[in-house]
């Protein structure tokens, strides 16, 4: 796949060899290698868990040197970066999908927010004024440099990160999903600017899920699957065949690593008509666009799509009004119409929400096993508003036992617990509430594959109990080894549904791509 | 399925149960410490059972206000108002009873919802408006500080109506001739609050243990009794044989058990818990936060107005300057009982701990003739100092 040619001609800006790097006992990167030439834009390209991510942190100092194994070249020198200073020393420059200014500071004051031109101290503002608006120049952005970041939307906010870049003398600009956040219009400056600096000598890596947008700009594309280098393509050699590429993104051997389970799917039990929601600060902004799903009792239903697409927040906001306003639509469970206007009320009409943030948002971290599971639900365990003690202890052994959760006993912390548990004590907080409906919001992010397998079998003993079960995960091999139904959402609507038994990655990926393309 | 007896271990050893429990007994142990130290160094004026009452009667009020502000410092907020409040209403119902001749139980209950209205008006911006309760609060103690003085007029109004200082600076009727000096009446209750105690312990543990929860040791769990029953009947003793049991103190007592109760039996004392530990996690299992911290506001507003009324009623006058300074003695008793700053974690035993260890410090300074410019400097250093071993012994 390399083109020996081009590696002949001169040495490699980068070069990364064989990098291996571990979180406990999950492995993020295996023996990955990755050089990129001087002045090319260099596509990674990989799904969500890949090690895209992990390895631009390796590289930046965010993970420092010792932590990994395997050794970096940049500049035709070994590295060995401690921080991310050390690297943004040699113009190594990272700029992260969640934009890092300061909302509430001046252009200007955030573009040179560690190094401002100053003299004995004290800030020089004329020029940093000055140099402020060259750089803005260069970026094609006309704000003044006085403007507060707030004040501009997420396109120009992206073009100020990038002039932050270059006042450092950027040599190797690393940007993280730069367009995920876009329209189309920004996306196509963005691009452009790319490929401006391209012809300055400036190195570009790339990260994107867009694949018409990678094919437009990139020299070359590296695919990492399962935190492995799959190969680099490089696009001069020939046209760039799309669906190769989400091929070798996503081929894997799925059977083992699902439980299997023979669904039973009776009737339709929970229906939800022309759902829609508004951004609770942005009340312009339509997040949730009219959804609309229909979920059978033992049915496993997967909400695909990427990063921002809505599925969160459609699921809190249907989750007792608990994300956005101006929450519209109507909510059946076995043909009632359900009173969803507060959480309260949610959970009373057999509605359960296993959120995506177990530690801020799903567990009470100070607290022990025993009254966390048994916090969604205290009338399950007291009468007239005092507590049984015992009841309630024997609740959460219950579950304990059940869900095989690892720990001394239920009045262990919770904030003392591995990941994998901490998930199962959140999923028997919400099993404890008896829900007819469960959505399971990336059910088993962060945890590692034993647990997951453990989560997957609970997901499918709730579908053969007869409960309406759907998951959001940004993992599509997840959904294709759990989901008796898929359905895709993009830009808070329903663009596709895929029945299981059909469902490859490549046409979820294609199915969001298309949509993607045609914007 | 686990059946409990093998997840919950047997009975442990004293020692690893002292470990594991180490935060519930180091403030207990600490006053104990404290009063050992300070009757040593008095030569006994401390315990003596004149002074014993004095230090009831003096830390009351504190004792009660720390009640009502353990539970909004567990909710991750603070009342700095309760001085002013309590000041505020102390003046309030010495123009009620002095000025306009009325009776004193109406006083009382209108003091007592006055209170109730402030902490809810405090409440509302806090809970609803989210407005930080630092500010609030801040705001509330001017804004009550200035009232008082308004009402009072720089003067001080008194005295009340005997009946009213007995809130205060009554005691228990006697019903037994008292003989050799004892309080024969005053003895016996605490000698029944005492068995009351050891009673329900030993229900409670008879109650676990044939469920197979139980951790404490029995010869601890015996040991603990004894210590409790010896404990109280000694201060029950001492109390008994100055001028019997104050009024203020079965007020004091009842308030403790009820939000002892509150806090560890009730669904309520567990949400307020959850909202003070995550309050996002909270609200996403169904608890209705606002209207819990709404609540506890309301609840610290009827406490700081029983304060006020218990501290007029003990000085027999309404001072524009009473209340001054309240409201740090009643939060530093909350923190070094083992509040968090952070919400989440706090007990009701610990704040009222943390106010008699506050108060027998103040009471055994002032026998040794500290100066009241020491003394400050000293009780702040505790204050450091017992939240520094706190987040220590967290941390390990």
């Amino acid at each position: 796949m390399l083109d020996p040619v081009q590696l002949a001609e001169k040495p490699p800006i980068l070069e990364m060899r064989a990098i291996s790097k571990s979180f406990g006992a999950v492995k993020a990167l295996s023996d990955v290698s990755f050089a990129v030439q001087e002045g090319e834009i260099h596509a990674l390209v990989g799904e969500n868990g890949a090690g895209k991510s992990t390895l631009m942190k390796v590289l930046s100092g965010v993970y420092p040197h010792g932590s990994y194994e395997g050794s970096i070249f940049f500049g035709g020198e070994e590295r060995h970066f401690r921080d991310i200073n050390d690297s943004e020393k040699l113009g190594i420059i990272i700029i992260h999908q969640e934009l890092a200014l300061i909302p509430l500071m001046s252009i200007a004051e955030n573009i040179f927010l560690t190094n401002p031109p100053a003299s004995r101290g004290v800030i020089d503002r004329s020029e940093r004024h000055k140099r402020t608006q060259a750089l803005l120049a260069k970026v094609g952005l006309t704000e003044q440099p006085d403007t507060l970041i707030t004040n501009i939307g997420v396109g120009k906010q992206q073009l100020v990160e990038i002039a932050k870049a270059l006042s450092k003398d950027v040599r190797l600009l690393i940007l993280d999903e730069p367009t995920a956040s876009l329209n189309e219009t920004d996306s196509a400056a963005l691009l452009e600017l790319l490929k401006e600096f391209r012809r300055n000598g400036i190195t570009s890596i790339m990260i994107s899920h867009k694949l018409n947008e990678i094919s437009e700009v990139a020299d070359r594309i590296t695919v990492l699957r399962d935190g492995r280098t799959v190969g680099t393509l490089d696009c001069h050699a020939g046209p760039v065949d799309e669906d190769e590429i989400v091929r070798r993104m996503v081929d894997r051997d799925l059977e083992s690593r699902y439980p299997k389970r023979e669904p039973k799917i009776g009737d339709v039990i929970f229906e939800v008509e022309n759902w829609s929601a508004y951004h609770p600060m942005h009340s312009d902004r339509q997040v949730v666009k009219n959804v609309s799903l229909k979920v059978r009792s033992g049915e496993v239903v997967g909400i695909s799509g990427l990063m921002g697409a809505g599925r969160t927040e459609f699921a809190m906001s249907l989750f007792g009004r608990s994300w956005g306003r101006h929450v519209t639509g109507t909510a059946k469970l076995h043909g009632k119409e359900l009173d969803l206007s507060d959480v309260h009320k949610a959970i009373k009409a057999g509605l359960a929400y296993v959120t995506e943030d177990r530690k801020q948002l799903g567990l009470v971290l100070s607290e022990d096993i025993r009254k966390n599971v048994s916090l969604a639900h205290l009338g399950g365990v007291s009468s007239r508003g005092v507590i049984d003690d015992i009841a309630e202890m024997k609740v959460a052994q219950e579950f304990r036992g059940r869900m095989r959760i690892r720990s001394h006993n239920v009045y262990q912390e919770t904030g003392k617990l591995s990941g994998g548990n901490q998930q199962k004590v959140v999923l028997s907080k919400w099993l404890f509430t008896g829900p007819d409906v469960l959505i399971l919001d990336e059910p088993t992010r962060g945890i590692d594959v034993g647990a997951k397998y453990e989560i997957y079998t609970i997901i499918n003993e709730l579908a053969d109990a007869g409960k309406a079960v759907i998951v959001i995960s940004s993992e599509m091999p997840e959904l294709i080894g759990i989901c008796d139904r898929i359905v895709v959402m993009h830009e808070g609507a329903f663009v596709g549904e895929v029945a299981g038994e059909e469902a490859t990655q490549e046409n979820i990926m294609r199915a969001i791509m298309r949509r993607k393309g045609r914007e | 399925m686990s059946t409990p007896q093998e997840t919950i271990s047997a009975p442990q050893s004293v020692g690893g149960f002292l470990k594991d429990n180490l935060r519930d007994f180091g403030m207990l142990i600490s006053l104990v410490v404290i009063v050992i130290f300070f009757q040593i160094a008095t030569d006994g004026v401390l315990l003596r059972p004149l002074n014993v009452t004095n230090i009831v009667l003096q830390n009351s009020y504190i004792v009660i206000m720390a009640l009502g502000m353990l539970m909004v410092i567990v909710t991750g907020h603070i009342d700095l108002s309760v001085g002013s409040v309590a000041g505020f209403i102390g003046g309030f119902a010495g123009l009620l009873m002095v000025q306009w001749g009325i009776n004193f139980a109406v006083v009382i209950v209108i003091s007592l919802a006055v209170g109730g209205l402030i902490g809810a008006t405090q409440g509302y911006f806090v809970a609803y408006f989210k407005i930080p309760s630092f500010i609030v609060t801040l705001a509330g103690m001017l804004v009550f500080r200035g009232l008082m003085i308004a009402i009072l007029g720089s003067q001080a109004i008194g005295p009340f109506p005997p009946i009213f200082q007995k809130l205060s600076s009554g005691y228990v009727v006697e019903l037994i001739s008292s003989t050799g000096g004892l309080y024969i009446t005053s003895f016996l209750l605490g000698l029944v609050l005492a068995v009351i105690l050891i009673v329900q312990n030993f229900a409670s543990r008879k109650r676990r243990v044939s469920h197979g929860v139980e951790t404490e040791p029995f010869g601890f769990f015996v040991a603990k009794n004894l210590l409790i029953l010896a404990g109280v009947g000694y201060i029950a003793f001492l109390i008994s044989s100055h001028r019997g049991m104050p009024n203020v103190l079965i007020i004091m007592a009842v308030l403790i058990a009820a939000y002892s109760f509150l806090t560890t039996r009730t669904v309520i004392g567990r949400q307020i818990y959850a909202v003070g530990g995550n309050a996002r996690a909270a609200e996403l299992s169904g608890i209705k936060t606002t209207r819990l911290v709404f609540l506890t506001f309301v609840n610290m507003g009827v406490l700081a107005a029983l304060g006020g009324l218990v501290v007029a009623a003990r000085l027999n006058s309404a001072t524009p300057k009473a209340g001054t300074g309240f409201e740090l003695d009643v939060i530093a008793a909350c923190f070094i009982g083992g509040a968090s700053a952070y919400g989440g974690v706090g007990k009701v035993t610990g704040a009222v701990i943390g106010a008699f260890l506050m108060g027998v410090m103040n009471n055994g300074m002032s026998i040794l003739g500290i100066g009241i410019d020491y003394q400050q400097v000293i009780k702040g250093l505790v204050l450091l100092g017992a939240v520094c071993v706190d987040v220590y012994n967290q941390r390990r």
